[in-house]
């Protein structure tokens, strides 16, 4: 059975890494000279950077809403706590058209949000609406690995800095915070990687500016494959270079917490 | 001091009822009770952990019920530790040194040499023996000069032979900084051993509260008796030792026991009531201890009875209901009380 098992385990990852590396390798032996050219193609950097930036900002709104929120989640008990656990997992089921209608309803020039602020910000076709985007279908992966860190700090630690003179604010920023790094680490990255990732609910609020997917999506409907596959190849190899410098970097972080 | 006002606390499965406990200044308090008995959770209220639904706690006559745990003015030591895995020993120390503002390298290295870690400060938690988590745990609650110290089980995750020392270190502790100590533990010889005084808690409730002699001799009901154990203890003195045979004076009367300690020293005997037979007649065999005394109280405890023997020391033993009834032990009747020196447990 072991065996058979581990021929899947095999069939799985070549299922991966041969869809991702034939298209990374196809396109630097077939048209080595197609991907240099899309690294000097302004719109193609614009588009790739926008969403290296976009999925910044919704990271960093995630890290903000997500850590009180798995705080909360991961030291008290309250009744309703479980429907509010399922509610922030909706958005990894919700179909991305689905999310990109509801978010347009919501964040649209007459919507419920999107109105009283219409003038002030603008989510149509602009950064916000992307940042909104993203940050939606990204949230539940922060918001679970922070509660899942948190979790894992044993409360005696939180007392024993209180009891030793700690403010509550104090005793988390400086015993629980650091003590969860490598789950909100890896929640980051989840976050980032999932809003660069995102496609369906972007385009409906903002089809532009343009992000790394949406003008993928544009040229392989105007041009065609050839046309759109360096630009699908540039977009991968910096995005996981950067997850792999991150990853790098912080492959010390994971000492303390693995009771 | 601590004064603890019919503190009551309610938790899904879980209550305390109605404690009340005065601590005073400088006394070493012991809280004994069984495991699951709500011992933790008490000392926890006290620390502020949690909010307790009525009731008041008041250290130094300062009413601390809801305020912050930080407002307390105390350390709270917990059983594990709790040392933060991320900083080292001497980060560790100055955790709270500088929660508290106190900036003073003497002082840290004054507290480490107290206790014995200077070569461990800059060593990492995770790496300590338990004995040495414990050391760095009472320098970095002794380091912001406490005045009361709660202790959570402190001795049982330790081996048999640190908890010796550990137990010398807390009480020369507790003599030296003048600390008023509220200590908890399940074990019945630690908190006799140790003790000014002790509270007896159970299921949540306040059973008794007494000096140790009180709460061993005298159990408020069969519910603490069968948990204290009624165990012998006698405090005495090593007279003579004599290839590992100890003779121990003790009241006006002399016990031998096996053991390994030299003349001199104070001791205390522990000796199981299970292990003292009865005998209407000093027999001549190879039972090192036979005293003479008076039944002077008896319990019946279903199969087993429990008696009391006055010999000038009060014995407790425990023999089965047919040998009480054959023998025609009663109140006042005169027995013999034996039991072998290897069945005496001494520690210093």
């Amino acid at each position: 059975m072991i065996f058979i098992f581990s021929l899947i385990l095999l069939v799985l990852f070549l299922f991966i890494f041969l869809t991702l590396s034939n298209m990374i390798f196809g396109q630097i032996l077939d048209d080595f000279q197609g991907l240099i050219e899309a690294t000097k193609n302004k719109s193609v950097i614009g588009s790739i950077l926008l969403s290296l930036y976009a999925g910044f900002l919704a990271t960093l709104l995630a890290f903000l809403l997500g850590v009180p929120t798995g705080y909360i989640l991961a030291r008290f008990d309250f009744p309703g706590k479980r429907l509010v656990e399922s509610i922030i997992d909706v958005p990894v089921v919700v179909p991305h058209t689905v999310t990109g209608i509801a978010i347009l309803t919501v964040f649209g020039s007459r919507g419920l949000i999107g109105g009283p602020l219409n003038g002030y910000i603008q989510f149509r076709d602009a950064i916000p609406g992307i940042v909104i985007a993203m940050l939606f279908v990204s949230l539940p992966y922060l918001a679970n690995s922070a509660r899942e860190g948190f979790k894992s700090v044993d409360p005696r630690l939180e007392n024993a800095a209180r009891s030793l003179g700690a403010p509550l604010w104090k005793a988390f920023l400086f015993v629980t915070l650091p003590l969860s790094a490598r789950h909100l680490l890896i929640g980051a990255i989840m976050t980032w990687a999932r809003a660069i990732s995102e496609f369906g609910a972007v385009v409906l609020i903002a089809y532009y500016p343009m992000i790394g997917p949406t003008l993928i999506y544009d040229r392989f409907l105007s041009y065609g494959l050839s046309a759109s596959r360096p630009i699908a190849v540039l977009l991968i190899l910096v995005t996981l270079s950067i997850f792999i410098v991150i990853r790098v970097l912080s492959a010390g972080w994971s000492i303390y917490d693995r009771d | 001091m601590i004064e603890i006002e019919s503190l009551s606390r309610k938790w899904k499965n879980f209550s305390l009822d109605n404690l009340s406990l005065k601590v005073e200044s400088g006394e070493y308090f012991v809280i004994l009770g069984p495991t699951g008995a709500g011992k933790t959770l008490f000392l926890e209220l006290i620390a502020g952990f949690h909010s307790p639904d009525s009731g008041r706690v008041l250290i130094d006559g300062n009413e601390v019920t809801h305020l912050p745990p930080e407002k307390h003015d105390l350390v709270f030591v917990y059983q594990d530790y709790s040392l933060f895995p991320h900083m080292s020993v001497k980060k560790n120390i100055e955790f709270g040194m500088w929660m508290k503002k106190i900036k003073s390298e003497e002082k840290l290295l004054e507290v480490a040499k107290d206790l014995g870690i200077t070569h461990l400060l800059d060593r990492h938690p995770l790496k300590l023996s338990g004995g040495e988590k414990q050391r760095v745990a009472l320098a970095r609650a002794l380091v912001t000069n406490p005045r009361i110290l709660l202790l959570d089980e402190p001795l049982s995750a330790l081996d048999p032979r640190t908890q010796e020392s550990a137990r010398e270190l807390l009480l020369a502790l507790h003599k030296n900084k003048k600390l008023t100590v509220l200590h908890i533990t399940h074990d019945q010889t630690e908190a006799r051993i140790m003790a000014d005084r002790i509270a007896i808690v159970m299921d949540g409730k306040l059973m008794q509260v007494g000096v140790p002699e009180e709460i061993f001799e005298k159990p408020v009901d069969s519910r603490v008796a069968s948990f204290v154990g009624f165990e012998n203890v006698l405090k005495g003195k090593v007279i003579s030792a004599d290839r590992g045979l100890l003779k121990i004076e003790t009241g006006n009367m002399v016990i031998e026991a096996s053991g390994d300690i030299e003349v001199g020293n104070q001791v205390y005997a522990f000796l199981r009531p299970e292990n003292i037979a009865l005998s209407k007649t000093s027999t001549q065999s190879s039972i090192r201890n036979s005293l003479q005394g008076i039944v002077t109280d008896i319990w019946i405890l279903g199969a087993l009875v429990r008696v009391k023997i006055d010999c000038g020391v009060i014995l407790n033993a425990l023999i089965t209901r047919q040998s009480a009834e054959e023998m025609g032990i009663l109140l006042g009747v005169p027995v013999y009380a034996q039991f072998k020196a290897s069945s005496v447990h001494v520690l210093r």
